[in-house]
């Protein structure tokens, strides 16, 4: 074996560390929710996807160099990347709308994207500054 | 617990995988086509009526995993707005699409 193939092996390795960690917390998140929280709203996938898109930029910038590019590749695309989730957040949307709460549906849609993109932005610039 | 993680662990590589491959150009296919085909099916997986441990595995954990939220967010922050409108409208369309496909 190669350098180039060791490499290969390692960060495909710490990657799937990186999701068993990030999926377990999500799943973890989720049985927590469900202890305290009733409604129809998906609280738990919400909560998951803007903590998710805060920490990406976040933790890249911190990062900086200084840490190896296959571990920086398995905290971001490990676990930051199956701790957040797009299959449940359409699942649980078309579900709502299958349900009749129309209402309730385009809120999760509207405050997903919205507050998607206002916490990746957020985390820039927390990432950025000293 | 475990079925989620152990999910999660083959739902990223595949994730990374696919990434590595096909978000080389300046449009990132490759989130959008796990996104895409994750929605469809977990839609799949929920209407065949699955549960317990291999829900877990499969949905909760593999596609759960396989599917990103973050990284979709922060590619669309990353581009041109008009651009950017254009990756989460057609995200969105797609996913829900095959969301809806599936149930």
């Amino acid at each position: 074996m190669n350098e180039k193939e060791g490499f290969f092996v390692n960060v495909y390795l710490l990657v799937g560390i990186g999701g068993f960690i990030g999926a377990m917390l999500r799943y973890g998140i989720s049985v927590m929710t469900e202890m305290w929280w009733y409604g129809s709203f998906p609280a738990a996938t919400l909560f998951a996807n803007y903590a998710g898109c805060f920490l990406l930029p976040y933790v890249s910038c911190k990062m900086g160099s200084f840490v190896p590019t296959n571990v920086q590749k398995a905290i971001t695309s490990g676990i930051i990347g199956s701790f957040t989730t797009f299959s449940a957040f359409s699942v649980e949307t078309i579900a709502l709308f299958e349900s009749g709460k129309i209402a309730v549906g385009l809120l999760y849609l509207s405050l997903s994207i919205t507050g998607g993109l206002l916490f990746v932005r957020l985390g820039e610039g927390r990432g950025n500054s000293k | 617990m475990i079925f989620v993680a152990i999910g999660g662990f083959f739902g990223a590589i595949a994730r990374f995988w696919i990434g590595q491959r096909f978000n080389t150009s300046s449009f990132p296919f490759g989130t959008l086509f796990v996104n895409i085909i994750g929605a469809f099916l977990l839609g799949i997986l929920i209407e065949s009526g699955v549960e317990g441990d291999w829900m877990l595995f499969c949905g909760t954990g593999f596609l759960g995993a396989f599917t990103t939220f973050s990284t979709w967010m922060l590619e669309a922050r990353k581009m041109e707005v008009g651009k950017a409108i254009f990756y989460v409208i057609i995200t969105c369309g797609a996913g829900f699409f095959g969301a809806w496909l599936g149930l």
